[in-house]
């Protein structure tokens, strides 16, 4: 594994159009047009760089790569970074005039570099001390004096230069302006004066700084969350999926003495191409949070919950199961949790308990059979060249960052026209094609418009007609490569609107394929393993395939389940007894925050299994501490189906457990038999055998040497139900309508736990557009009060001119305002009307 | 230097002033002052060349071999060929960014005669088929800027420019745009890159060759003020007039900006290929010979960036094959003389150090490199030198432009010339340009580097090479040069 992590080898690629070169004498086979660094590479001839990146446009600033190349008018030293491969050519990678010249690149580098590795973050794991090991004179001949920096200033929250080592690579500054989009660090001064430099009070604030302190070829950028913490020799590592969305970016999990001390992003060529968002790669922070459930919890005759034995924990739990009715038990959540652990779960509740009242979303996703029944498309698909995306998901930049990074890739890199359908601008809006921002609800509406090639005759709010045009005319041209993306752009607004908008592209596009762009880590998994009323593992229908399962299982659920809207409410009515929270925290999470508290207050007996106490766990009378990411063994199931090993690297705190050895305790305190004995290999042999979507995905095939990158499930459509578009009552008295959408960084529980990164979430305000805001006389900062027929809100107002005229934009889990309390989720959309306090 | 002063340029007899003919006019820079005075009447070579098919303009320019101006010499005409067919749109770019230390004579042309080089910049225009213009006029030249904004108005009125121009279907607009003060900017690729709002920095030749890849990524011809300004002169005249001044190889004139240690220095419009360097430091019309009192010890023929000559190549002529031939360039026709009384460490120094603050920090061997000639050098004039230092600026040199530096004959010590141009371990040639003064001095003048380093070499009596004078600070020193 270690040969992947923080390896940047040249991408993979099939040769199509192959020209024969002469590398050192030999004869070698080439792509033709390829760079000439990777096609030497790719034949055994390294040749050593600092600032090319396989992942990003070469500049050839470093010299180091300087070779000899002849094309049929003489050798002359070039960078090999910047020289497409042509037949015929002829290199030498090594003569003596490279050597001097490549030797003569590493003094100069080294001679204003400070030279304190035994200081330096990145000795030990340094390209510029690995290459003066490898290449260069052995002493410096400089006796000047070297340049001096203030050492090291902060650019960022979490990244900090050191401009004395800085070799001036362009890395950096080429990532943040090319591969992230935020152009916030640059050069300034000249010659040998130049450096690194933030525009004057404005920091690196980027969301993906991380990968700079990662592909910072010497020690000038660090990040705060592992300065000085280890020395890369003494880290052990394994390779693992970040679970800090649904992305599944490839990750090395770096430990020293039992502690988790950093990620680094892994070069996964079908999804990250290496790159991480800051809250993935610092979210390893909370694995080692000091305020880790380490025991279980039981709820004390004082109303507290205090530490208990497992033993007396789990009769408790177990009693509580037995007492209830099987229908009277739900279970809400489980997305965070592995594969195994999720089917697990799925066969106690549905198998054993006998209740179908399960989902693992809360309210904040699509129905699983949209998700799971239109047929699929991988990221690369939705990103190849050629390509017409049709986009309908959330704001990607705020929560699947990097899958914003892949979009914007290609768009920018590979042509691929971006259709945005959004109610309001996003962070990919700069690199769609058209963007149209739609009034909450009008989703189908305008779909249907696009589809057919013209507005309604009194046309649609905030829709331009030009720019409807150019966007129809797109979208019916791409036939056969269009891909459409759907999700949550807000979650003040009924799922059924996305999902009647993806039925009609599906039914008047056959071709048309679709990824849902759900933020929670493993919601694919929880669907694909039927924690999700009405469905059984493999996409199986409860009500058609229930029988197979029943063979396996011994029984199942007679009736399709609640979800968690309807379990929520069942429960505010009494009528749940047991209520079994999977690391969910319906308190925080759930968008009508009225239904949510009624709901948690009603259920008669909370069991929550988690890895902090939150809000929702703060009520419950059990809690399970339990074993999180790093900390199990088990496989993930990120939003394209592409399922990846997740690998322990340390142990869980105090005497938490795996969620799935939670559920085979009860079972056996039930007295029934999960199945399972050792470990969660077992759950998954189970799954994979008898579920055919799984049944490419069993254990031997993803420890083939050629599965490092996942393999996908199969993503052939399902049956699939067209939805009823949802009846929207006229405009009230209430003027607007909210949007509700998430920023990176919340008050989630993970952020919150973690030091470097929870000070980033803003605090909530209202975002008006110009046009609305000017009639209240309100400018940025004024206080404004928000009402919808549920309730009311106090926050600071921004003019934002993203934000569409009838519109108002308000964020998810944030400290100051909670949209939560003006949403009620019977609605379709929420309306409301904003007010100067 | 102010407008009013109007050094007149002189031209020998016989020459014609092909782009000096307004330099002393008070009001050449006007569109009345150029319609009415100098060596032809403004904007009829516009008029005549409207009535031409692009290609014949373009087979005009080929065939009089306007070389470029700007330090290469490339045929403009042939350059023009370059933009691929059928790729649009095109656009002209002109390189008014002249900061090549001892080179004056674009500015001259722009604040003089501004509409010459309009009238130039329609030309070319028309000939490659673009419909706008850049004019990138280096930041320090604000006289320049305001003379060329207020002649663009004139001629946008005068319906010279915009479009439809002249009542055709030719329509062109002009923008001009204010260097922010970077000498590398004067490199085309620099220039391109800080245009489109960048940091000016060079673009690698392949791929990204103007012609196929310039502006925006479109094809882009960038052309030198002077190169532009020679083209209505041109179109006024005939092709086998503007081949009767100069030699084949490199016919017309060229303006020559002397300066130095000569009695009358200037800007001089001379003949190329046949004026010599000695015409032009002792002729009455030109530097009317060296200061009195002294006498020539080298001379620099082309800009800052060229290695020396020195008076044995006094009588070559002005031709830039011949001059590259014989170890050095004619660049962009700065030629500055320095006498006896030079000391020619002190002008390497100063020298490097111009490059040393110019380089743009984007390649290695540059950034760190000339700044390291730079102390090596600083560091021998102030009495700390080594004798290893003279190796170690020689090799510190090559690792910057590798292999034998061009150079010029040295007779009595029976050397050959090297011929230009140098090789380069950087993209651009700013970081081996200052190789060229080192490799000049030492060869030549190693005495006085020796002199240097031994006079204030008091302590050094060890023959070993690193026991010498400390630094004053060698203790950091030592520690530091050691990997």
């Amino acid at each position: 594994m270690k040969q992947r992590a923080m390896s940047e080898k040249p991408r993979k690629i099939e040769i199509t159009d192959p020209v024969t070169i002469t590398v050192d004498g030999r004869e070698v086979t080439a792509q033709n047009g390829e760079l000439l660094i990777d096609a030497c590479e790719r034949n055994d001839a390294y040749i050593p760089r600092f600032c090319y990146h396989p992942r990003m446009n070469p500049v050839g600033m470093c010299r180091m790569c300087l070779v000899e190349v002849d094309t049929g008018r003489g050798p002359a030293l070039q960078p090999s970074c910047m020289i497409p491969v042509a037949a015929e050519m002829v290199v030498d990678t090594k003569n003596e005039q490279v050597s001097k010249a490549q030797d003569g690149i590493l003094e100069f580098l080294l001679a204003n570099h400070p030279l304190d590795c035994p200081v330096c973050d990145k000795g030990g794991e340094c390209p510029l001390q690995d290459q003066t090991m490898a290449y260069g004179p052995g002493e410096s001949r400089w006796v000047e004096e070297k340049r001096h920096y203030e050492k090291p200033i902060a650019i960022s929250e979490t990244v900090y230069l050191d401009r004395e080592r800085c070799i001036l690579c362009d890395r950096c500054t080429r990532f943040a302006k090319d591969v992230a989009g935020d152009p916030l660090i640059h050069f300034i001064d000249r010659g040998s004066n130049t450096e690194i430099a933030t525009f004057p009070d404005e920091p690196f604030s980027s969301y993906f700084s991380g990968n700079t302190v990662q592909i910072c070829p010497v020690g000038a950028l660090t990040a705060k969350p592992y300065r000085f913490r280890a020395r890369p020799w003494d880290l052990e590592e394994v390779e693992s999926t970040c679970t800090g969305c649904s992305v599944g970016c490839r990750i090395t999990v770096q430990s020293s003495r039992n502690q988790v001390l950093r990620f680094q992003g892994v070069d996964s060529d079908p999804v990250n191409w290496s790159w991480l968002c800051d809250k993935g790669r610092f979210g390893f922070e909370a694995i080692n949070s000091e305020e880790r459930l380490a025991e279980p919890l039981m709820l004390s005759s004082d109303g507290t919950l205090i530490p208990a034995r497992w033993a007396e924990a789990l009769n408790a739990a177990a009693d509580a199961i037995r007492a209830a009715d099987p229908t009277s038990v739900a279970v809400i959540g489980g997305a965070q949790l592995t594969n195994e652990s999720q089917y697990a779960w799925a066969k106690f509740a549905k198998g054993i308990i006998g209740t179908d009242h399960v989902d693992a979303q809360l309210g904040d996703g699509l129905a699983a059979e949209v998700v799971l029944g239109l047929p699929g498309a991988t990221i690369d698909q939705v990103c190849a060249p050629g390509s017409t995306v049709l986009y309908m998901g959330p704001d990607p930049k705020e929560e699947l960052s990097v899958l914003y990074i892949r979009l914007k890739h290609a768009a920018q890199e590979d042509g691929v026209q971006i259709i945005e359908l959004s109610p309001a601008a996003s962070g990919l809006s700069p690199y769609a094609s058209s963007s149209l921002h739609y009034r909450p609800a009008d989703l189908p509406k305008l779909v249907e418009a696009l589809l057919a090639g013209e507005l309604p005759d009194q046309g649609l709010p905030g829709i331009d007609a030009a720019e409807f045009t150019k966007a129809s005319q797109a979208l019916l041209a791409a036939e056969q490569n269009l891909h459409v993306v759907i999700g949550r752009a807000n979650l003040a607004e009924s799922a059924d609107c996305v999902a009647v908008a993806a039925s009609a592209v599906h039914q008047a596009v056959p071709g048309a394929t679709f990824l849902s762009a759900l933020r929670r880590a493993n919601l694919r998994g929880a669907l694909e393993a039927g924690l999700t009323p009405g469905m059984l593992p493999g996409r199986s229908s409860l009500a058609e395939h229930g029988q197979a399962w029943k063979e396996l299982w011994g029984s199942v659920p007679s009736t399709a389940g609640m979800d968690t809207t309807q379990i929520l409410q069942a429960a505010a009515a009494s009528k749940v007894d047991v209520l079994i929270l999977l690391g969910a925290d319906p308190l925080a999470d759930f968008a009508d925050r009225s239904l949510a508290r009624r709901g948690v207050a009603g259920a008669r007996t909370v069991i929550s299994l988690d890895r902090f106490l939150t809000a929702s766990t703060r009520q419950a009378d059990i809690v399970f501490p339990v074993a999180g990411f790093a900390e199990c063994e088990g496989t993930h199931t990120n939003l394209e189906g592409r399922v990846t090993r997740l690998n322990q690297k340390v142990t869980p705190p105090g005497t938490a457990r795996t969620d799935w050895m939670i559920a085979a305790e009860l079972a056996a305190l039930l007295g029934k038999d999960l199945g399972v004995e050792r470990d969660a290999h077992e759950l998954w042999d189970e799954l994979t055998a008898h579920s055919a979507v799984h049944s490419g995905v069993s254990s031997a095939a993803l420890d083939h040497p050629d599965a490092a990158d996942g393999l996908l499930l199969d993503l052939g459509p399902s049956p699939f139900v067209t939805p009823v578009a949802p009846h929207v009552a006229p405009q009230s008295s209430y003027s607007l309508r909210l949007i509700v959408n998430r920023t990176l960084y919340d008050q989630g529980t993970e952020i919150h736990h973690c030091d470097s990164s929870s000070a980033l979430a803003p605090t909530a305000s209202v975002r008006l557009s110009p046009a609305d805001a000017a009639p209240l006389g309100a400018e940025d900062g004024t206080q404004v009060t928000v009402s919808s027929p549920h309730g009311s809100i106090t926050a600071a107002l921004i003019v934002d001119s993203g934000v569409p005229k009838g519109s108002a934009v308000l964020r998810h889990n944030l400290e100051g305002a909670d949209p939560g309390l003006l949403i009620d989720s019977a609605d379709v959309v929420c309306e409301i009307r904003v007010e100067v306090s | 230097m102010i407008g009013t002063v109007t050094p007149a340029s002189k031209v020998a007899e016989g020459v014609p002033a092909v782009v000096s003919s307004r330099f002393g006019v008070p009001d050449g820079h006007t569109l009345a002052g150029y319609t009415s005075s100098g060596s032809y009447k403004g904007y009829e070579a516009l008029r005549q060349v409207l009535e031409m098919s692009p290609a014949q303009v373009s087979s005009v320019v080929k065939d009089a071999t306007v070389l470029g101006r700007g330090g290469a010499g490339f045929p403009a005409g042939v350059k023009w060929g370059f933009c691929p067919p059928g790729v649009w749109p095109r656009y002209i770019v002109v390189n008014g960014d002249e900061s090549e230390p001892g080179t004056y004579k674009d500015r001259l042309l722009m604040e003089r005669d501004p509409h010459q080089l309009i009238e130039g910049c329609l030309i070319a225009a028309y000939a490659i088929g673009a419909a706008q213009v850049f004019l990138y006029v280096r930041g320090e030249m604000p006289h320049a800027q305001e003379r060329i904004a207020a002649a663009l108005n004139e001629a946008y009125a005068a319906g010279l420019i915009g479009k439809n121009i002249l009542g055709t279907d030719f329509s062109v607009d002009i923008v001009l745009h204010w260097g922010a003060g970077a000498y590398i900017v004067g490199e085309e690729t620099a220039l391109i890159e800080s245009l489109e709002g960048n940091r000016g920095m060079p673009r690698l030749k392949p791929p990204f060759f103007p012609a196929a890849k310039g502006l925006y990524m479109a094809p882009t011809i960038v052309n030198n003020v002077e190169t532009l300004a020679n083209l209505p002169w041109l179109f006024n005249h005939s092709v086998e007039q503007y081949r009767s001044v100069g030699t084949e190889a490199s016919p017309g004139t060229r303006l020559i900006a002397l300066s130095g240690h000569v009695n009358n220095p200037g800007i001089f419009e001379v003949p190329q290929g046949t004026t010599t360097f000695r015409d032009l430091f002792e002729s009455e019309i030109y530097g009317n010979g060296i200061r009195t009192g002294h006498e020539l010890k080298m001379f620099i023929p082309g800009g800052a960036s060229a290695p020396w000559f020195f008076p044995e190549q006094i009588d070559l002529p002005l031709e830039g094959r011949l001059i590259g031939g014989q170890g050095s360039m004619l660049g962009s026709g700065a030629v500055v003389v320095m006498d006896e009384t030079t000391d020619a460490v002190r002008a390497a120094l100063r020298l490097v150090r111009f490059f040393a603050r110019e380089s743009c920090g984007k390649c290695t061997p540059c950034r760190e490199g000339t700044t390291w000639e730079e102390k090596i050098l600083q560091r021998i004039l102030d009495g700390h030198g080594r004798p290893s230092d003279i190796d170690l600026l020689l090799d510190v040199a090559d690792n910057i432009s590798p292999g034998p530096y061009p150079v010029a004959a040295d007779p009595s010590n029976d050397l050959e010339a090297i011929p230009f141009p140098p090789r380069q371990t950087t993209i651009c040639p700013l970081g081996p340009s200052s190789v060229a003064p080192i490799t000049s001095a030492i060869r030549r003048f190693r005495h006085e580097f020796e002199a240097k380093i031994v006079q204030r070499d008091l302590i050094s009596v060890s023959s070993e090479p690193f026991a010498e004078v400390p630094a004053q600070s060698s203790l950091s020193h030592e520690a530091a040069g050691h990997v």
